[in-house]
Order: structure tokens, then sequence, then C-alpha cells
């Protein structure tokens, strides 16, 4: 496979279709607003965009061209201006694959290949959009592991269950969705012109109910509302979601419901997994696993998949398993965490205090009618909420090593528990507030080039969380350890 | 020391004497414009001169104070060292701060010099690793030893295998 390639020919179609469906959802509001008058210009207009965008994909199809050779992969557009892009095989670190639902009606995927140097969207990658599904996988193959590949021995390191779906409810997702769902509504009446008929009839159904019920209702449908939406996402992100560890030495991970994600991590830029314990779904025993790796896409701009994710919320049991087999050792398992001193519990509940005694002071400012009421409502409600997440942030804190990784966690809202290669460490930030330095407690933040960029490990004990981040990384800390001043020397 | 503190060792040099100096400009060129401003104001207007004249004096007086005592403090806790293995900075009070970034991991190594840096012939060196919060930062170096450090740091990290990541 070395001469010019083209892509392929149907994205003609794909892009007809896609237009049409803009057109069509674009004209029909018009339509229903303006009457049947408007309906020629409507349908010249929509006739013009699907011609122009045809015409554009055509040319942007027609003359762009690549080839993959030995050593590179060359991707070529020669239109007025000509344009090349080329990157050493060697240097590619991840291959993706993307198919939205007219991309898989046409038999067709899009191919997005990156270097995972210092990635920022749209730099440094190179998208070859569309390819026929087939020759986008063999490619795929070919690129990766330079051989083709046989199916991964032993199975997947983790399916979908699809009972994992009762888990996208508490997301935090939820009741945005609900009040999205809400505005959705009004939104679309408007553009049949009838928006205050909604309203009107949402009043008259509520105006027979006392007004407390008429809430209660509103809050269940949304809260119903958001749930259906959740669970929604849920499925189309994570639909026969897959993860593979193949024998090239990457990890792959397939997904989706309507739009179909391949996505694929090498295990050499891998330094670690994240456990992510959103609350709502800590309380329901589940977690996610997040890969910590250098050069993966953090996040795309267009699209809201997290390219990271490596297991969606399951049962923790599970979560933990498919963390130990990424990693090979049960490191999140066997490690028992040391916790974190008691002062770093008076810190918490100090914070709690004080963001308590900042929504007292807001709510007493904005309505001093109401201020007895509200003070109330605070001082009842707020006030134990902060006290038990603040005890349950400090239970949470601790930290310790594991084999070739340290564990730090910490976090209550999102629990986070990170399991870092200790050779992925690429340096030590120790951060000390005059509050700490009394208390004797420290921050200790990891850096490393994967993930995040940095991981902390929250109010250690001074002394100790030095020892530790010295004893993680040895001798990186260790020149520096000691209260002695040493004389000033001549600078070399 | 305090008991509660790191247990990690200053770093082995000083900044340059004349970072001092250079902070007073840059916090006198801070407070001197809100005073000269308040301070021209109240002559302006005759009525207002005694609600615009104090605050200038006032403004006047906390940036002669800050900048007399402050960049002193600063300069005591603002630390650098190159070693052998690694870069090492100590810096802050309120939040005060130690990092670390050994030179075998280090990708970039930039010299900076602003307008008042040059004129005191001043430098910042910034020592980036892989991680985009690692970054090194030493502010207010001699210049010509600001060249010779970061040569000295480029050279060790050409010497390096690898991505250092």
């Amino acid at each position: 496979m070395s001469g010019w390639r083209r892509l392929d020919r149907r994205t003609l179609g794909s892009t007809a279709a896609g237009s049409a469906g803009v057109a069509v959802s674009a004209g029909v509001p018009v339509v229903a607003g303006a009457g049947t008058a408007a309906l020629a210009w409507v349908l010249a207009g929509g006739a013009l965009l699907i011609g122009g965008a045809v015409l554009a994909d055509f040319v942007r199809w027609r003359h762009t061209r690549f080839r993959c050779t030995a050593e590179r992969l060359e991707i070529e557009f020669a239109f007025v201006a000509h344009r090349r892009k080329s990157l050493p095989r060697e240097r590619i670190r991840s291959v993706d694959l993307t198919a939205h639902p007219l991309h898989r009606a046409f038999g067709i995927a899009v191919l997005s290949i990156g270097t995972g140097q210092h990635e920022t969207p749209g730099q440094g990658r190179i998208t070859l959009s569309p390819l026929a599904r087939a020759d986008a996988g063999a490619l795929r193959t070919e690129l990766l592991h330079r051989e083709p590949a046989e199916p991964a021995a032993g199975g997947p390191l983790a399916t979908l269950d699809p009972r994992w779906i009762r888990y996208a409810p508490v997301s935090f997702a939820a009741p945005a969705l609900g009040l999205g769902a809400f505005g959705a509504l009004l939104n679309v009446s408007e553009w049949f012109g009838a928006r205050n008929g909604v309203l009107n009839w949402l009043l008259r159904l509520f105006g027979e109910l006392p007004l407390a019920l008429g809430i209660l209702l509103l809050l269940v449908l949304a809260v119903a509302a958001g749930a259906v939406g959740a669970a929604g996402l849920f499925a189309e992100m994570w639909w026969n979601h897959r993860l593979d560890r193949e024998p090239g030495g990457t990890l792959r991970v397939r997904r989706g419901l309507l739009t179909t994600r391949s996505i694929t991590i090498e295990e050499r830029r891998l330094r670690g997994v994240e456990l992510v314990e959103p609350l709502g779904i800590r309380l329901s025993g589940a977690a996610r696993v997040d890969a910590v790796a250098t050069g993966v896409r953090q996040r795309d701009d267009d699209e809201k998949a997290d390219y990271k994710t490596l297991l969606p919320p399951a049962p923790r049991r599970v979560a933990l398993d498919v963390a130990a087999q990424v990693l090979r050792e049960p490191v999140l398992d066997r490690v028992r965490l040391r916790p974190h001193p008691r002062a770093a519990r008076g810190r918490r509940l100090r914070w709690a205090l004080l963001a308590v005694l900042a929504l007292v002071l807001v709510l007493a400012v904005l309505g001093a009618l109401l201020a007895d009421v509200l003070l109330a409502l605070a001082g009842l409600v707020a006030l134990p909420v902060a006290v038990v997440l603040a005890l349950d942030a400090y239970r949470g804190l601790g930290h310790g090593l594991g084999g070739r990784y340290l564990v730090t966690r910490s976090g209550s809202v999102r629990r986070s528990t990170v399991a870092l290669a200790r050779d992925g460490v690429i340096g030590w930030t120790v951060k000390q507030s005059v509050f700490q330095r009394r208390r004797g407690l420290a921050t200790f933040t990891a850096t490393t080039a994967a993930g995040s960029g940095a991981y902390a490990i929250r109010d250690a004990a001074a002394d100790e969380g030095l020892a530790f981040a010295e004893a993680a990384v040895p001798g990186l800390l260790a020149p520096f350890a000691g209260g002695s001043v040493p004389a000033e020397a001549s600078r070399t | 020391m305090s008991a509660g503190t790191v247990p990690l060792r200053p770093p082995r040099h000083a900044l340059d004497r004349r970072a001092i100096t250079w902070w007073r400009c840059q916090w006198a060129l801070v407070f001197a414009p809100t005073a000269f401003v308040l301070a021209l104001l109240g002559l302006l207007i005759p009525p207002a001169a005694a609600w615009l004249l104090g605050p200038a004096a006032a403004v006047a007086l906390a940036g002669v104070a800050w900048c007399a005592v402050l960049p002193r403090w600063w300069f005591g806790l603002h630390r650098w060292e190159v070693t052998d293995t690694a870069v090492y900075s100590r810096s802050g009070y309120v939040w005060q701060e130690w990092r670390v970034a050994p030179l075998s991991r280090v990708q970039t190594v930039d010299t900076l010099r602003g307008p008042l840096q040059q004129r005191f012939g001043l430098a910042t060196v910034t020592v980036t690793t892989a991680s985009a919060r690692g970054a090194v930062k030493l502010r207010g170096l001699d210049a010509r030893l600001a060249a010779d450090v970061a040569e000295q740091l480029t050279e060790r990290t050409e010497a390096t295998p690898g991505d250092a990541t």
C-alpha cells in the first residue's frame, strides 16, 4: 500500500444527506411560521445549501490524496493552494475511528491520526475523512502494528453490562438535562408560534393544584426528564463499549450507539489510571476508570466525548478489576493508603464553615425580608451538608506506594484515586501556606507529562509527606532534604 | 524555621541584589501613577481637593512603605540552585513553594528579559518539563549568569536520550 490513494467518494452522499437534514430542520419552522408563501424561497434556499455543500465536498474529495509509505504518512490537498502534511510513521501514537449515524448509513468512517506530542485540537493531527469502513480498520492496524494483528488473546478486558445504565441518572448531568428539556420544549413550541399556548396550558394545569404540590410535581417531572436524558446520553456514548488489549501494545476502547468510536492508547504512553467517583455515583457503589496517558486528546472542541475514559461508571469491583488489568498489577486493591493528620480534618471543617458563612451572608444581603427563613434554612440544611462533606473529604484523603505506582486519593464531591507510575513523575512541587505551616501540613504535587499534568497529595504531614515523596521517586528530593542552610557558594 | 515547615533546605543561591531595585521599580510603577492621577485631579478640582489629595497621600505613603520594606524581604525568600541532577527553587511566604525538576526531564530552557529587567541587567530563566504544570522559573538572575545557566542546562538536556516524558 504505497501508491497515492483517494478518500472514499461516498462522502458526497453523506454530505448531501447531512446538508439536506440541516435544510429541513431550518426550513420547517420557517414554513410553519410564515405559511406556504415562503415555501418557494425555502425550497430554493435549501437547494442552494445542499448544492453548495456537495460542490465544496466534491472539490475537497477530488483534490485530496494520501499515501502510506514505509516511513511516512502523507496527505496532500492541491487546489489553488498546495498543502501537504507529512507524519513520520514511528511518531504515530494514536489512531482513532469515528463514524456518526450518516457515516454508518453510507458505510464509511473518519480516521484521525495523532502524534501525541503537545497536542492541541487541530494541530499535529491528520484526519482522513472519510474512508470505507473496512479500509479505515485495515489502515489503523497497519499504522499501529506494522503487521496485521490477530484477535487479542483472552478476550476483552471489559464489556458494557447494560445494567450499568442505572448509574447514568445519578450523575451530575441529570438535573442539567432536566432543565434543558424544559427549555427545549419552550423553544420548539416557539417555532410553531405556540409558546404562550404551552405556557398557559402549564399554568392551567398547575393552577388547579396547591402551590407546593405544583412545584413538587414540576421538580419530579424535571428530575424524570433528566434521568431519561442522562440514560439516553449514557446509551449513546457507551453502548457496545468494549476495552481490549491488543498484541501491538495498545489499549483499544470501542463504543457508541449512533456514533461509533474507536480510541487507541499506546501502553508505552500510559502512566497510570485514575479511579473517578463523583458523589452520586460513589453513593451507588460505582466508579469510572480514566487513563492517565501522555498525548491523549483531552477533549475535542466540537465533541463532548472523553478520550481518556476506559470504563464508564460501573460497579466498584469491576472498575478495580479493570484498573488492575490495565496496570497489570492490582495496585488500587492492594495498597493501604496512609490517612492524613487530623489537622487536615480541621482545615476541611473550617472551609465548610466559611463556605456556609459566605452563603448566609449573601442570602442575608439579597433578601433582608426573608432573612429569618433563609438563615434557618441555611443553618438547618447547608451546615450539616457542609460538615458531612468536610468529614467525608477528610476520610478520603490518603496516599501510599504500591509496586511501580504511587497512589493518592482526595475529594468528596468528586473523589479521585490516582495510581501514577513512579517513573512517570518528572518533578515535585511542595506548597505550604501560612496556615498549613502552623499545623505542620503541606501539599505535595507530583508533576507528570500525562493526564492533567500534576497530581496532588493534599495536606499530608510536612515531614512524612517529604519522606514519602522521596521514597516514591528516589534521588530527586534527597539532595535538598534537611533543614540546614548551606553557605552561599560560588555558583557552579 | 518553625516546627511545622517542610524539612527542605533552602536552595544554595540568592537572586542578584539588583532584583530588589527591580521589584521596587515594578511596584513604584503601580503606585506612582495612581497617586499622581489622584493628586492631579485634586489640584484641578478644588472643591474635592480634600477628598482626592488625602487618598493620594495615603497611596503614596503606602507605596513608599511597600517598596521600602517588601522587596528586601522577598529577596530573602526567593532562592535557587542548579545541581548536576536537578533545578531547585523556593519562593513565597503566604504560599511557600519549593519546586524540583530533574535535568533528565527538562524539555526547554527559555531566557526572558523584560524592558525593566534589561535596564537592571537581569533575566528570568524558565525551565519547562513535559508536564504542563511543572515549570521552574528563576526570576531576577544576573543576565550573564542567566545565559550561562541556560546554556549549561541546554547542554545537559541534549545529552539525555529520549523525549523526557
